[in-house]
């Protein structure tokens, strides 16, 4: 059964008297364990489709099936409730909380689940510590550049250990150096058993996924295999160090992942 | 839903909102501030003017012995109108009529002067009153130790007086002063009561003896100045009534016009009584309007900023939905933090007001006019209640509002 299950997924935005038809019948399936990235053009209705599979949006007519569970008509707890425990959502412009530290920011998934401060702030500290920023944790975002922020981002998007990790142009306001290390990070995600949804504009960031969803006008295009490695092969759940993804056998990709692995702190200390 | 964290959540967001909070906070904090004060001012006017009338029964009717202003029977203006003990049976005999004294002015003037009470070496100027044992009613005076003068007092003229706590105190110290003698103008009376009386000071330094004794000691016949009167609890037009017709038995006996205003000058306490509590419920509505409009101010000033308050967090309720918050979590945290800061600021304003008021009693000087300023604390917290609720409500509906769209929309505004 797959982890991600769309069929006919139609969705409208009413744009003053007519409606614009941003989703079209879309059919998307996405197994557990999988890496897959959105690609298309601007306005192809990439941010839409990854908003509706982390139940951030709503769709006007098909079916999601998310884990095997209808999504239309879930009550706003039972939605919460798969926000904050089986879906992390890394979106663009990172959409930290600016008032409160990255330790804070990482922690705050759990407040919703009604577990202590103490505890809150020690698991963050740990996921921090995994994405290579533990010693900025008392910083806000404003002191935090943006792969940093991004970072935070991620690690408090792992906090709750969701099952499915969707991320919408994760390094889109990146540099390609940050971009790389962005990229180890959700790679190592994906290693260690989550199933991972990336938008991207980028072809190499696309290509170190398996899967490429390619959207045209809100229709599914092609539905191209990358020749991305699996690791998913692997369902080892251990955290032990996990190894940067080896070097895709595809060109474009295999010397930048190369270099950018050893400078990363966020792959050397992952584990 | 008591837990730490969530206070800690709540304390930093109106810390970090310190302006936002202020003026919440100052809205709400002056309008129960201004309810307090003005209900406060209020209360002491009209504490002032029933202390006014607190020693005096306010069912009552005076009626004072004049000169005629208008020729009757032939007979012309200017006559005295003298007054006798048996008036008072006379006007006793009326149905209406509960109790009755009359009073003679010893020292002659309005309502007499005031005689030297001697006891050994303290010797000091009161107030005595010739009076019927009737007149304790008239006087709401409070017995404290004793008896108050009977009628057996008045047939035989006995030499007795009843006496006010602090004559007492001034004349015999601490010492029980029942059955002691003391001397008024030089005529010995022993003390058989002791009094007290609700109208301060003034009605307590005063001594009364018989009428008929009086009258004896002063030359004065049985002359009877005045006579006071209480009518049960007859309204305005029934005491009306009844004065008209003590008048016209009195006009009667003496042979004046009962029409004559100054031959018989009659005060009706009854009637001055509704008057002024007319006046003074006229005050007090005027004065809890303009409560009621500090706190509408107060209403409007906390929703207003609530409203602000959810429009400028749409951002962050985006976020904390799309990382598994409820509408629930939302709301709830929005309300309790509204109830906090009001109810916070309200409790100021409270004890802001409250104070002022203990301010204003501590210096202004006991007097006639203006009684404690005190204010229902009742009504006070019923208002902040008010403004607790109004302020929970108007963070509560666009809280609701902003809760239960898609986070999708929220994370959008800018
Ligand atoms: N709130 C909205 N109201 C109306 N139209 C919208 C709204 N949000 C998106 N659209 C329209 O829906 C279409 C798809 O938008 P979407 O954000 O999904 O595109 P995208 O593929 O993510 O583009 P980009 O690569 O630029 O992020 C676009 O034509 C966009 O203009
Ligand atoms: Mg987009």
């Amino acid at each position: 059964m797959s982890l991600v299950s769309l069929k006919k997924i139609n969705k409208f935005y009413k744009v003053g008297a007519h409606a614009l038809h941003v989703l079209r019948d879309v059919d998307v399936d996405i197994a557990e364990g999988e890496m897959v990235s959105i690609m298309g053009s601007s306005g192809s209705g990439k941010s839409t489709l990854l908003n509706v599979l982390g139940i951030l949006d709503a769709y006007d007519s098909g079916e999601y099936l998310l884990d095997g569970t209808p999504i239309r008509g879930l009550s706003e707890r039972r939605a919460a409730q798969y926000r904050n425990k089986f879906i992390g959502f890394v979106f663009q412009s990172f959409n930290l909380l600016p008032f409160k530290t990255a330790l804070e920011n990482v922690a705050l998934p759990l407040y919703y689940q009604g577990i202590t401060r103490r505890r809150r702030n020690k698991l963050a500290a740990q996921y921090l510590e995994k994405v290579g920023l533990l010693e900025w944790s008392e910083h806000r975002p404003s002191e935090l550049s943006g792969g940093q922020k991004q970072r935070v981002a991620i690690a408090r998007s792992l906090i709750t250990q969701p099952r499915l990790i969707l991320a919408d142009e994760p390094t889109g306001a990146l540099d390609s150096e940050t971009s790389h290390q962005i990229m180890d990070l959700l790679a190592e995600i994906h290693a260690g058993g989550i199933t991972v949804v990336v938008v991207t504009h980028e072809a190499d960031v696309a290509a170190r996924t398996q899967r490429i969803i390619r959207l045209r006008d809100g229709k599914i295009a092609t539905e191209a295999a990358s020749t991305s490695p699996t690791p998913s092969t692997s369902t080892s759940t251990s955290p032990s160090p996990s190894p940067s993804p080896s070097p895709s056998t595809s060109t474009s990709t295999s010397t930048s992942t190369s270099t950018s692995t050893s400078p990363s702190p966020g792959s050397e200390q992952a584990g | 839903m008591f837990s730490l964290d969530r206070w800690q959540e709540i304390l930093g967001t109106l810390w970090r909102n310190k302006l936002r909070s202020a003026l919440t906070a100052l809205s709400m904090a002056w309008g129960i501030f201004m309810l307090v004060v003005l209900l406060g001012l209020g209360n002491g006017l009209q504490a002032g003017v029933e202390h006014g009338f607190a020693d005096d029964a306010t069912n009552s009717i005076w009626l004072f012995a004049g000169q005629t202003s208008r020729p009757h029977k032939g007979l012309p203006i200017g006559r005295r109108v003298v007054l006798a003990n048996r008036d008072v049976g006379k006007v006793d005999a009326l149905p209406a009529v509960d109790h009755i004294t009359g009073r003679y002015f010893a020292r002659g003037g309005m309502f007499g002067g005031e005689i030297t009470i001697r006891a050994g070496a303290k010797a000091q100027p009161f107030d005595v009153r010739a009076v019927h044992p009737g007149h304790l009613y008239l006087e709401k005076t409070l017995m404290k130790a004793g008896r108050y003068l009977n009628d057996t007092d008045v047939a035989e003229r006995r030499k007795v007086v009843v006496i006010g706590l602090p004559v007492a105190a001034f004349l015999f110290g601490p010492a029980n002063a029942i059955g002691r003698w003391v001397e008024i103008n030089k005529v010995a009376f022993q003390v058989v009561g002791l009094f007290d009386d609700e109208g301060g000071e003034g009605e307590q330094k005063k001594a009364y003896i018989p009428i008929t004794t009086a009258q004896a000691a002063f030359n004065g016949a049985d002359r009877v100045n005045m006579l006071m009167f209480t009518v049960g609890n007859a309204g305005v037009a029934e005491s009306k009534a009844i004065a008209a017709e003590a008048t016209a038995l009195l006009a009667e006996a003496h042979d004046f016009s009962p029409d004559d205003p100054q031959a018989l000058r009659v005060r009706n306490n009854v009637e001055n009584f509704q008057t002024f509590m007319q006046i003074f419920s006229m005050i007090d509505l005027v004065m809890g309007l303009m409560g009621v409009l500090a706190i509408v101010a107060g209403v409007i000033g906390v929703s207003n900023i609530m409203m602000i308050v959810v429009r400028e967090r749409t951002k962050e309720i985006g976020i904390r939905k799309a990382l598994g918050a409820t509408p629930a979590n939302i709301v709830g945290s929005i309300v309790q933090e509204a109830v906090v800061l009001t109810a916070s600021a309200g409790y100021l304003g409270l004890v802001a007001g409250v104070g002022l008021l203990q301010l204003i009693e501590r210096a202004l000087p006991p007097n006639e006019m203006f009684g404690p300023p005190r204010v229902d604390l009742g009504i006070a917290l019923g208002a902040t209640v008010v403004l607790v609720v109004a302020g929970a409500l108007a963070g509560f509906f666009p809280a609701l509002a902003a809760a239960r769209v898609n986070p999708i929309v929220a994370l959008r505004d800018e």
